[in-house]
């Protein structure tokens, strides 16, 4: 299979490309266009930032973790290609000059593409589109002031017309001939599958179920990259748009599989607000623009964010094989680490959360306020009627091997009165439901005596005390 | 005139466009090979057994080399030979490479690396502080001190006394450009290397020894590095050695960058310290005496942790004067990477030692701890500040008037500027009521609570090395006019190229875009000293300046007698040349002193006058002159999960007369976050069998752009340093790290406010520090 994409507005054309060459080393080692960087190879520092753009509009994605079968149909602009073809500069790269927002440079070329997206997509909260990319010599503040200064300018022309050309009727990608001469080998890497359709996927994944399903690659990504795995099988999901819907009915919300981080921060932050603020720390800008919903679930990470709040949300998983398809209780997916609940090519297809009025809070406690991996998460979804916890749903990550529901906590909450002394009463509740390991992250201990204190939280929140540090002032 | 204006940076544009070239970015010829390092996966212990074949076998793999492979000892340590590229069989650290891997692309070099079958004999890892006293594991014979009268008998007459300990972790520079290096082979076995290094002169000299050839038959360049801060110093040599040597070898163009858990594994991180204290005072917080005990973890090999511990002694003292010191410190050998040189050298964790205790009598007698530090200060002795004449007079007309105190290494502090600035800080900071404020919002926030603080820092100028005081220029002026300007300085981002063109700029009556800047090469500028200890723009700017003075006066000569002037006629001043009535472009002068056999190109040479230092003694004067600055940081915390936030930082900072403020403005805010991340959020940790378990971004969390001061009012305090200095600007690379130390003392006060006990609170401050120093005062302990 082969891969076409726009590259700074000029036809690329690949034929028989290494399904997992990431995108970054495709630029730098086989098109020499060495302005877009490495500086960590898995997507936490922000220096390989590119944009892609397809039908709908543009998003800023880490090129080091991008691998090229995923920008098939798409427009991929570096940081070479943000200046106007006549050398102009981009209003951020004048605004960067301008408020010395450059020391070392090599940080740069990633923000200049992430501040062009952002630039480009009217977003002004700058600490959440520039939270992907680091940069150690600067100290932000220049680079923000930059940022401050570009958004009212005009967007350029050349910025506005990868879109315009996707969508143009008259726009045809160029047929490319596979096999004859040029053909696959022996050697030559498996064809990656893109199929386009969940039942598409269905079928072969229930014929290939040693294959990897790849969607945003922001983990598998690292498999490459780290692990230096060879990825048997490869299936890319981008294309599978029917994977990517969202439904909001009038008793639940269904989320595909696809759905990605940056649309379920927007749903969410018009249903349970808490819980898009929890994903607004998820990753970055670039992560959030790639991880999808159903790779979150289905990798079945202990530290995954969203199965915390969705399970504390009373949420059910659509899971399918072939043409079977079952629903089970999302917490019931994760059996103990390592190990879920699904078969050999069956695949995760979406979510449903019950809609009920919100009594959702998500706490995310990690090092560092933005783009880390929790020590903790704990959601908590209490419903309090007469004075009384009438029914509690409480769930952690980072606190078990796999996400988990304080059941004891639950039951100990559930008739007493809403107040600080059945609060504390939960207490040795605690230590049954939770053993948590000591890591690079965080203590056992520590994690503990957090999780109780998140329950605290929700009860002075609920009460009306100034418990966010977020809200404070100078 | 060029000097002391905000130009950008000289390469701003280059960044901004992705034109900017690094090491991994130049084009290399065919055939360039690619290397990978394999690495130790014990920390200690010796190889048994080692099986290579399947590395060699790997797709891609042209060669593979073992220590037993290299003609010569390899050795990569800037101090004492103590550091072999390769593993000789001996395992000291975990990610100590073993061998190398030179395949045909980056990603099947790594692949290859692998792969190998190595069984060792392990033997238990020294790793603690502990450890290392228990096994008597370290370098130098016994502890280094140095002492300033009787400290134990004036603690021990004092009216009060403290004493505590403060844990301070390391720090890994996390660059944003990794270690890299390309080696080209030459005609002859001459080798071409770019390297990314603060230090060319040395990878040239570390590489020609591996070679077995002269240093002449090696050229390095370094045009640019994309971050370094101290980690590029000594830790550059190992992949450009490795370079050099397997395109020896082979004969073929050979490209080393480590992939980032690598970079972090192998290389060395600021040194983690243990201090202890005893503090005898007054009534008042007027300190007697202090005693400190430092402890530095420096890791398997020496590198630059003697130094580094040095400079640590020599900021014990930070800004106050301590009428009876001793200071004693210990260099402990651990089975880790090797610590090393990381902006500030040791003087931030002497100077947070010292900065605790002020805090803890502070805490001690219930006083402010603004008025204590105040009262501790150096005594002025200058009148430097806003109100400084320029120029100022001479040294000597004031040394009549007091003699200066005395730091604890018997350095007179002759150019004491805190006072002044501390004045001008709390002013425009409001510091008095915003701490009252503080204390009022406290009391009706039972959860969240806020801490002010504010620190000075004095930091001293010179390499304590003195000999690496020195630093040469070459300038050439073309029959054009242009000017072609080169010296030993690296650029790593902190804008030197384009201060000390400013310098070159200013001597020739051009604006900066007449100046041709080009990258740091050993063959055009030999024997030089890393760029570190801040010294970039005051060695090079007044080598380069002699460079160009010496054209300038030669042109001078000339120009006076063909007009028939006198030479104090000739003028250099926007891109002309004026004699009397006669006015040249500078190109015009240019090419006829050019048709007048006059030489226009010429070196520079500067040394740094008025050192004297006796390292063992720990007496002299070791640094030139020292910079100054203070800051007011103002943080939030949550007693539920000892999270934290920096919600305003307020800086004045010391640059002298600075050469370019927007320069100068960026190393103070970048320094300041990159300070405070050091002490809050960057935590290393490394497992029982001594691996660093925070190899990556993904675990090791620098600041990100949210982690900076909501309200964020960074100032130079613009007056003339007192010593000649160029253009009287003073060094501003590392000294405001230091500033980050009020965002770790203002959290300490948060915490403090949260019960009678003194907090403790050791760094990093991790939310779960924070939240262990509460759990202590809230049970009391």
């Amino acid at each position: 299979m082969n891969i076409t994409f726009l590259l700074n507005g000029e036809t690329v054309a690949l034929q028989d490309a290494a399904p997992t060459q990431t995108l970054l080393d495709w630029l730098r080692e086989t098109r020499g266009l060495t302005g877009t960087k490495e500086g960590c190879n898995e997507g936490d520092c922000g220096a390989c930032t590119v944009l892609v753009t397809d039908k709908i509009g543009t998003r800023a994605l880490n090129a080091c973790i991008l691998f090229l079968p995923q920008l098939h149909g798409r427009a991929l602009r570096t940081v070479e290609g943000i200046s106007g073809p006549d050398g102009a500069l981009h209003p951020v790269q004048s605004a960067m000059i301008e408020h010395h927002g450059s020391q070392c440079g090599f940080c740069t070329p990633g923000f200049i593409a992430s501040m062009a997206a952002a630039h480009l997509n009217g977003e002004t909260d700058h600490d959440r589109t520039l939270a992907g990319n680091l940069c150690r010599c600067t100290g932000y503040a220049p680079i923000i002031r930059a940022a401050k200064a570009a958004q009212s300018a005009p967007v350029p022309d050349w910025m506005t017309q990868d879109r315009a050309t996707l969508n143009d009727p008259d726009f045809f990608w160029p047929e490319i001939s596979s096999g004859g001469a040029k053909g696959r080998g022996a050697d030559s890497p498996p064809a990656p599958v893109r199929p386009k359709t969940s039942d598409g996927l269905a079928r072969h994944y229930a014929q290939n179920p040693d294959a990897t399903l790849i969607a945003g690659a922001t983990d598998i990504g690292l498999w490459v990259t780290k692990g230096l795995r060879d990825i048997a099988k490869p299936v890319f999901l981008a294309d599978c748009t029917d994977l990517q819907q969202i439904e909001v009915g009038e008793d639940h919300i269904r989320i595909g599989a696809g759905v990605n981080m940056t649309r379920m921060l927007g749903l969410m932050a018009e249903h349970h607000p808490s819980y898009a603020a929890m994903i607004r720390r998820y990753g970055s800008e670039q992560v959030r623009n790639a991880a999808t919903l159903g790779g979150n679930i289905a990798n079945g990470s202990p530290i995954g964010d969203n199965p915390p709040a969705l399970i504390a949300l009373g949420a059910t998983l659509h899971l399918r094989r072939a043409q079977t398809r079952r629903d089970i209780p999302l917490e019931a997916f994760f059996i103990e680490y390592g190990k879920q609940d699904r078969a050999p090519g069956e695949f995760v297809e979406a979510v449903s959360i019950p809609r009920a009025p919100d009594r959702l809070r998500a706490y995310k406690l990690s090092k560092r306020f933005d783009q880390d991996i929790s020590a903790v998460c704990g959601c908590f979804n209490i419903a309090v009627e007469n004075g009384k916890v009438a029914r509690a749903r409480i769930a952690f990550g980072g606190m078990a091997g796999i996400p988990k529901r304080a059941t004891h906590v639950e039951t100990a909450l559930i008739g007493q009165d809403w107040n600080e002394a059945s609060i504390t009463a939960t207490g040795p509740a605690w230590a049954q439901d939770f053993q948590p390991l000591s890591d690079m992250r965080a203590s056992g201990e520590y994690r503990l005596s957090t999780a109780r204190n998140m329950l605290m939280r929700y009860y002075l929140e609920d009460s009306g005390a100034d418990v966010d540090l977020h809200e404070v002032t100078p | 005139m060029t000097v002391s204006t905000p130009l950008p940076h000289d390469a701003a544009a280059l960044h901004v466009t992705g034109r900017a070239r690094y090491v991994d970015d130049i084009p290399t010829p065919a055939g360039t090979l690619h290397l990978a390092f394999g690495l130790a996966q014990i920390a200690r212990g010796r190889i048994t057994a080692m099986d290579l074949a399947p590395v060699r076998a790997a797709p891609g793999v042209v060669a593979v080399l073992g220590a037993d492979d290299l003609a010569r000892d390899a050795d990569t340590s800037p101090s004492a030979h103590d550091e072999p590229l390769l593993s000789d069989g001996n395992v000291h650290f975990h990610g100590q490479p073993i061998f190398l891997v030179i395949a045909t692309s980056h990603l099947l070099a790594r692949r290859a690396a692998r792969l190998a079958r190595i069984d060792y004999a392990e033997d238990p890892p020294i790793l603690s502080i502990e450890e290392a006293l228990a096994a008597d594991a370290r370098f130098e014979e016994g502890p280094r001190v140095y002492a300033k009268g009787d400290a134990a008998a004036a603690i021990a007459g004092a009216t009060h006394r403290v004493e505590g300990q403060i844990e301070i972790g390391g720090q890994e520079h996390f660059y944003l450009e990794g270690q890299a290096a390309l080696a080209l082979p030459q005609e002859g076995g001459d080798m071409v290397v770019h390297a990314s290094t603060q230090h060319p002169s040395e990878v040239q000299h570390k590489v020609a020894h591996a070679l077995g050839r002269p240093m002449n038959a090696v050229r390095v360049e370094t045009r640019r590095m994309g971050g370094a801060f101290g980690g590029k110093e000594s830790q550059a040599n190992a992949p450009a050695i490795a370079c050099a040597v397997a395109a020896d070898i082979l004969g073929r163009p050979c490209k080393m960058r480590y992939d980032r858990d690598d970079d972090m594994a192998i290389t060395g991180k600021r040194h983690d310290f243990r201090i202890t204290y005893r503090a005898g005072f007054d009534g008042d917080g007027r300190i007697s005496g202090v005693e400190f005990v430092q402890y530095a973890r420096c890791g398997w090999s020496q590198d630059l942790s003697l130094p580094v511990a040095d400079r640590a002694m020599l900021h014990a003292d930070n800004a106050y004067h301590l009428p009876q010191a001793r200071i004693e410190s210990h260099r402990l050998r651990t089975n880790t990477a090797s610590a090393t040189a990381f902006r500030g050298f040791g003087g931030p964790q002497g100077m947070l030692g010292i900065e605790r205790v002020l805090d803890h009598i502070a805490h001690h007698l219930g006083a402010d701890p603004l008025l204590i530090r105040q009262r501790n200060f150096y005594a002025a002795m200058d009148r430097g500040g806003l109100s400084a004449p320029r120029p100022l007079p001479p040294p000597e007309d004031i040394s009549g008037q007091k003699k200066p105190q005395t730091t604890p290494y018997g350095q007179e502090v002759e150019d004491f500027i805190l006072h002044e600035m501390t004045e001008a800080l709390v002013a425009s900071s409001d510091y008095h009521a915003r701490r009252a404020e503080v204390a009022r919002w406290n009391a009706a926030h039972p959860v969240l609570k806020k801490g002010i603080a504010l620190t000075p820092v004095k930091f001293g100028i010179s390499f304590t090395l003195t000999h690496l005081n020195q630093a040469g220029a070459l300038v050439h002026v073309y029959q054009d006019g242009s000017v072609h300007l080169n010296h030993g300085g690296t650029e790593m981002g902190q804008g030197l190229f384009q201060k000390v063109a400013q310098v070159a700029a200013a001597r020739f009556g051009l604006e900066t875009g007449a100046i041709r800047i080009t990258a740091t090469d050993t063959a055009k500028v030999p024997n030089t000293s890393a760029t570190a200890a801040s010294s970039g723009s005051d060695l090079n700017g007044m080598a380069v300046k002699a460079a160009c003075d010496a054209i300038r006066s030669r042109m001078v000569t000339f120009l006076a007698a063909y007009f028939e002037g006198t030479p104090g006629d000739v003028i250099f001043e926007d891109g002309q040349v004026r004699i009397g009535a006669h006015v040249l472009s500078f190109a015009q002068a240019a090419k006829l002193a050019y048709e007048h056999r006059i030489s226009l190109s010429s070196t520079g040479f500067y040394k740094t006058p008025k050192l004297a230092w006796d390292r063992i003694k720990g007496a002299g004067r070791p640094f030139f002159y020292f910079a100054y600055g203070v800051a007011v940081t103002e943080v939030v915390i949550d007693r539920l999960t000892g999270e934290n936030r920096i919600l305003r930082a307020d800086i004045l900072h010391d640059a002298g007369a600075s050469l370019n403020p927007a320069l100068d403005i960026g190393q103070v805010e970048g320094g300041y976050v990159q300070g405070a991340g050091w002490l809050t959020t960057e935590e290393l940790v490394w497992d029982k069998g001594g691996r660093l378990r925070t190899h990556a971004p993904s675990t090791y969390k620098i600041p990100a752009a949210s982690d900076r001061p909501d309200i964020f009012n960074v100032s130079l305090w613009d007056a003339q340093n007192r010593e000649e200095t160029i253009y009287r600007s003073k060094a501003v690379g590392e000294p405001p790290f230091m500033l980050g130390i009020s965002a770790f003392l203002a959290l300490s006060a948060a915490i403090a406010a949260c019960g009678e006990g003194y907090p403790a609170l050791d760094a990093p401050a991790t939310a779960q520090q924070v939240f262990a120093a509460l759990q202590r005062q809230e049970n009391g302990v």
